[in-house]
């Protein structure tokens, strides 16, 4: 039931992205139109696995470091990941598919950043510390990725809004090709990690007398997260919220064990995004909104309704 | 090799780093299959380490800990998960979640990372929350439990992963005299009908003599004291250890306690 209303959900996304947009395209003209074909149905697609595989690696991480505010944006690896995918378009290095590398090398960067501020006296891994550093640190990669656009001529930095807030104006096959290849083997890592996050959610200890091997649990969620994350900032900027609210709402309807939950994330994350994408395409045309704006409009209002629903419950 | 012995602890040494003194120091231990073992002593005495060293999670600095005859070090997590069930002293599950789903988690030492849960693993689940008389307890969310609930609840979840050993921490803290009563006849059950070995942190001295078959007691990370709960619990090893005048009075055939008062107003 709860399985076929998110089905629905994302085919009626789905059909959302191609049927509307700016440009008027007769509904019996879909198959055949070229503004679906190049623009409409990559973008869409595009925004599905984007949405995915933020949501999924939000609700990984959230397992991870024991913190249900924990997402790729407020962890900084997004800012990190935005961080290395402009340094390298400002000094020309890659082509799309270079992209994501330069991209998750910035997000380890982050990540490896955020986890040495957190770790207090050596040992112990303090949660609400390893948040306040990847805020921290999420800030600085910001400031330094808006220096860095605003200064650079490289033609490729036009549309600077698209790492700032979030963009998916350039969407192509090849584009979701990047993408999927990319998101596919972190993705897979994940999915096979979710029981060891059911245990991790415990502590660390615990789980560990529940039979998870803590260290190597670790090691691939923080790389699995962080290249699923790079993946999609390199082909759509930062977008906030889709990592955070989707996997909050998928524990309320799917419970806690992650092997339900990551796949539910998954296709919610997708469904969310898409719709979010086709609001910003529509919502101004001709113009468009920054999508990371629209998650951020849409989701800010709703999580802070359903934070209030459930502490007052 | 000795046939029912699971856990031998030889001359264990453990340090944390920056402190001077050491956590642990020659301390050694051997479980064997239907012995209830005690641990005690002060607190910061080196029980909660002792219990990490000797399951594997701390790196001891010297010494030797072997599982079934093999070093612990050298044990997978999830094998050890299959002989060993831990009940730490806390935990905090971060999400809210079903008393089922928290005592499936013990079974996930037997499952394979795809697989779903198959009919053996409900059927353990089954047993264990019976065993701990939490079957009524098992569409109920955790947060709903009470102390004495949740400990049961968390004793199922280590029966759940089908052990020979039980390492339980303070499993009776804040619980009232019934269920702390429950929770060691128990104890005393499991290892006497299924043989099961087990070891127990606690505070409870006189619930330690009349429960465990040997009593290690530890002072300022160092042995005190190892053996039968009469030979270890005498007056003047408890007064030394814990720094305060008793009395011993035997219940039942085993040593109890009572602290005396103090003679002069302090």
């Amino acid at each position: 039931m709860r399985w076929l209303g998110l089905g629905a959900a994302a085919a009626a996304a789905f059909a959302a992205a191609v049927v509307l947009g700016p440009a008027d395209v007769p509904l019996r003209d879909l198959a055949t139109s070229d503004i679906v074909r190049l623009l409409r149905l990559p973008r869409a697609v595009l925004a599905f696995l984007v949405g995915g595989s933020l949501a999924v690696a939000g609700a990984s991480l959230q397992a991870l470091v024991r913190n249900p505010l924990a997402d790729p944006f407020l962890l900084g690896l997004s800012g990190g990941a935005g961080l290395g995918a402009v340094v390298a378009l400002a000094l020309h290095l890659p082509g799309p598919w270079g992209l994501p590398l330069a991209a998750f090398a910035g997000a380890i960067l982050a990540m490896g950043l955020v986890y040495r501020l957190a770790l207090v006296s050596g040992s112990a891994l303090d949660p609400r510390i390893l948040l306040l550093a990847g805020v921290a640190v999420g800030a600085f990669a910001a400031a330094v990725t808006t220096a860095i656009v605003s200064l650079a001529e490289a033609a490729e930095l036009r549309n600077a809004f698209l790492w700032l807030w979030g963009g998916l104006s350039g969407a192509s096959w090849t584009a979701v090709a990047v993408l999927a290849a990319y998101a596919a083997v972190p993705l897979v890592a994940l999915f096979g990690a979710a029981r060891s996050l059911d245990l991790l959610a415990l502590g660390e200890e615990p789980a560990a007398y529940l039979g998870a091997d803590v260290r190597r649990v670790r090691r691939r969620v923080y790389l699995a997260a962080s290249l699923l994350t790079a993946a999609a900032v390199a082909v759509s900027g930062v977008i906030g919220f889709v990592g955070l609210l989707v996997p909050h709402l998928c524990r309320r309807l799917w419970g806690q064990l992650h092997r339900a939950l990551l796949p539910a994330a998954f296709l919610g994350g997708g469904t969310l995004l898409a719709l979010a994408d086709t609001a910003a395409r529509v919502a101004v045309a001709p113009r468009e909104l920054p999508v990371g704006i629209v998650t951020a409009l849409l989701g800010v209002p709703l999580f802070v309704l359903l934070l209030r629903r459930w502490t007052t419950a | 090799m000795d046939h029912g012995l699971i856990l031998a602890v030889r001359d264990l040494v453990c340090r944390y780093r920056g402190v001077p003194n050491d956590a642990l120091n020659g301390v050694s231990l051997e479980v064997r299959a239907g012995e209830v073992h005690a641990v005690l002593g002060p607190n910061g005495s080196g029980k909660t380490t002792f219990v990490r060293a000797a399951l594997g999670v701390l790196r001891p600095a010297s010494g030797a800990v072997e599982l079934l005859g093999r070093p612990v070090a050298a044990w997978p997590r999830r094998e050890l998960a299959r002989v060993v069930g831990v009940v730490p002293q806390r935990e905090d599950n971060l999400f809210p979640q079903r008393v089922r789903d928290t005592v499936l988690l013990g079974r996930y030492a037997h499952l394979s990372p795809w697989g779903a849960e198959r009919a053996a693993d409900r059927a353990a689940v089954a047993r264990a929350l019976a065993a701990c008389d939490a079957t009524a307890l098992a569409d109920r969310w955790l947060w709903t439990l009470s102390g004495g609930e949740y400990q049961r609840v968390r004793l199922a979840r280590a029966l759940a992963q089908e052990p020979r050993l039980l390492v339980l921490d303070e499993p009776t803290a804040s619980l009232d005299v019934r269920h702390e009563m429950e929770l060691f006849e128990l104890l005393r059950g499991l290892a006497d009908r299924e043989g099961l070995g087990v070891v127990l942190i606690t505070h409870h001295v006189n619930l330690a003599a009349r429960f465990a078959d040997r009593v290690l007691l530890l002072d300022a990370g160092r042995p005190a004291a190892w053996g039968a709960p009469s030979d270890v619990l005498t007056a003047e090893t408890v007064e030394r250890v814990f720094s305060w005048p008793v009395a011993i009075t035997p219940f039942d055939g085993r040593p109890q306690i009572t602290p005396l008062r103090r003679k002069e107003p302090v």
